[in-house]
């Protein structure tokens, strides 16, 4: 079997790992530490655990390292290690009014009750490069955190801070709340068996990989929609996890969890309820750790997939980010990268019988001999 | 970061139980409704989805210290992808015997092939599944697709059929056939050959259909009806392996076997030549005749 080249797999398995490992180290620079990756690079961290679907940031660094930078692998470091675990315990929903917040704005109200808070963003940031980074050294860059500790006023913020959209609710420009919402869907454990529900729509978002979800929302945001979004409120910033106490099953506060969560609202409409009052609408994104894109962008389509999902049985949508299949099938980082690698598997046994059937067609036109053997 | 917790080994079969029991349950319901695609919560593993995870998945709910594997890919144990599992399984599931013989496996996962050797009554075929939906080509909406299947309303998978014989006088489904399981259901048969379907057809054996990256469930049980679609004007006709300019049937190089799937090889020399795709079918025939050369001599 000496010329089937993809056969003989276990040493050449064995040997393009060993590869991956030469070229990490081919450089000879200093090993890369995991909390370096995890402090340094925590925007990029945060991508992968949010697209992980597991909140460990120091797994998502290993992942990372282990994946050489590359996101979607590194997500999935994190969904394989998820399946050997059991799920242990179901927290109840949590009111982001409680999040510990480090960043907090509003394109809707130049003032809004608590006030903005601008928190780290590279938004006003010029590009250009710093080029004093190609040799920073150790002392001065112990010094950024130093300094930024002893000049810190002190704490004076409060516990929890009202939410925009309470006070739009407030004055009837958004309906208000479901007073009894159903149980949170776990897309962990249950499949997706369409129509899905809200909630089982938002947690899939909520994993879903960046750019697939920024694709989709931006195609609505240039016209292939009608959202019209402005962001009431994007706050950034930790909330408690509350777990149920093992012996009273009182709740109590067992860490806490980097969130990015974002409300839009969206421009009324003129019928999709026959006779009721026009009101505003509301999209909602939320994901772990820091990725204000994501959040903006499930926020979006949280709103045209609501759209969607109030059409009448057998109604075609109108947009691609309106239609719950697409956008919830299409937009897992690890099923869409997974099954793009697939293609580079062998498929000789099918394309096998492609060319029986093309070869059997030909024929059959006359065009050329049923074989394609050479002359 | 802290190590401490990190270094647990992993459960016997990888998955925690409770997904493994879910996937038992997702198995049995698959083999009470011939056919039917049972969805279940899919999870992730270790290998990429694409690869054989909805196989994966099965086996591993399925693999008892008791059990021998065999891993085929393209109907060779020894391919990259099939290598890769077997290790993977043989790590996660200490005790497990492996084996490249068909006859000697209890339990075999196969990518793209069924063995040419009928499996018996205590063996089990998973079958790694892309597409589990034969649907799909017809409609792309995973509920209208559900719907259909439930009024076996197959007109549209008909209609296609009737056009390529309109078009190009043949049907042009060349692997993944669609069959009708029990009278019932259509099911895709994965991406098997049309060599492989008429394997389907009341067996011996246990057919399990796992998909996991679309998560579905689905079982062609032991002696159950499997018909590929066909119109009765149009037989349906397996993969012709008839040398044109010999009219002749064409055999392996190897070991001369005119009833096998071939795979088609061009040498170094722009030769086009044949060789058994199930590499076992093909060692146990030239042992076979190595065992009859030996006996002769001995004689």
């Amino acid at each position: 079997m000496g010329y089937v080249a993809i056969k003989g797999g276990e040493a050449a398995i064995r040997e393009a790992a060993r590869l991956m490992e030469f070229l990490r180290a081919q450089g000879g620079g200093a090993p890369l530490q995991v909390d370096a990756i995890r402090d340094q690079l925590h925007l990029l961290t945060s991508r992968v655990v949010s697209e992980g679907g597991l909140y460990d940031p120091d797994l998502a660094a290993l992942a990372l390292k282990q994946a050489a930078g590359d996101t979607l692998e590194a997500a999935f470091y994190l969904r394989a290690f998820r399946s050997t675990r059991a799920r242990l315990a179901v927290t109840a929903a949590h009111d982001g009014a409680g999040m510990r917040l480090i960043r907090r704005i509003s394109s809707a109200f130049k003032e809004i009750p608590g006030s903005q808070m601008l928190g780290p963003t590279p938004d006003y940031l010029q590009r250009l490069f710093r080029f004093d980074q190609l040799t920073e050294g150790g002392d001065a860059f112990r010094d950024l955190a130093r300094n930024w500790l002893r000049d810190l006023p002190g704490p004076d913020l409060p516990d929890t801070f009202p939410k925009v959209i309470d006070a739009l609710r407030a004055e009837g420009l958004l309906p208000p709340p479901d007073e009894d919402p159903p149980p949170a869907f776990d897309i962990t454990r249950d499949p997706l068996v369409f129509p899905v529900s809200r909630s089982a729509a938002l947690a899939t978002l909520s994993r879903a990989e960046t750019g697939s979800i920024l694709a989709i929302a931006y195609s609505n945001m240039r016209g292939y929609g009608d959202i019209h979004p402005t962001v009431a409120e994007l706050r950034v910033g930790y909330v408690p996890l509350m777990l149920p106490h093992p012996l009273t099953g009182e709740p109590i506060e067992a860490g806490e969890v980097l969130v990015t969560e974002c409300e839009v609202v969206a421009m009324y409409a003129p019928s999709e309820e026959a006779g009721a009052k026009p009101v505003f609408s509301l999209g909602y994104g939320a994901c772990f750790g820091h990725n204000e894109v994501k959040a903006i962008s499930m926020a979006i389509l949280d709103r045209s997939l609501q759209k969607g999902m109030a059409l009448a049985p057998g109604t075609r949508p109108g947009n691609p980010s309106e239609d719950p299949e697409f956008v919830l099938l299409h937009t897992d980082g690890v099923d869409s990268m997974g099954f793009c690698t697939h293609y580079k598997m062998p498929h000789y046994v099918t394309f096998q019988s492609d060319m029986d059937r093309l070869r059997a067609t030909q024929a059959k036109h006359g065009r050329q001999p049923a074989t394609g053997d050479r002359a | 970061m802290s190590t401490a917790h990190r270094s647990a080994g992993y459960a016997f079969g990888f998955l925690d139980d409770r997904a493994k029991k879910e996937l038992r349950r997702a198995m049995l319901k698959a083999v009470s409704i011939p056919g039917y695609q049972v969805p279940y919560a899919s999870r992730e593993m270790p290998i990429a989805r694409g690869f054989g995870t909805g196989g994966l998945q099965l086996t591993l709910a399925l693999i008892g210290p008791a059990d021998t594997l065999k891993v085929i890919d393209q109907g060779a144990d020894d391919s990259v992808n099939a290598v890769n599992l077997r290790q993977f399984i043989e790590l996660t599931c200490p005790g497990t015997r492996t084996t490249k013989r068909t006859a000697a496996a209890t339990l075999i996962q196969t990518r793209h092939r069924i063995p040419e050797h009928p499996l018996r009554a205590d063996q089990i075929l998973v079958l790694q599944v892309p597409y589990p939906d034969p649907l799909v080509v017809v409609e792309p909406s995973e509920e209208r697709r559900k719907t259909m299947h439930g009024e076996a309303d197959y007109a549209r998978l008909w209609v296609k059929l009737y056009e390529d014989m309109v078009h190009f006088d043949e049907i042009t489904f060349s692997h993944r056939y669609p069959t009708r399981i029990a009278g019932h259901y259509v099911i895709d048969p994965s991406p098997i050959p049309r060599w492989d379907v008429p394997k389907l057809h009341r067996a011996e054996c246990l057919y399990l259909f796992g998909a996991g990256r679309e998560k579905k469930i689905y079982a062609v049980p032991p002696h159950t009806d499997a018909e590929p679609l066909t119109f009765d004007d149009v037989p349906f006709r397996v993969e012709d392996f008839t040398d044109p300019a010999t009219g002749r049937r064409r055999a392996c190089s190897r070991c001369g076997a005119t009833d096998s799937f071939l795979d088609e090889f061009v040498d170094d020399l722009g030769r086009k030549t044949h060789q058994c795709s199930d590499t076992d079918h093909c060692l146990a025939r030239l042992d076979a005749r190595a065992t009859a050369v030996a006996a002769a001599f001995a004689a």
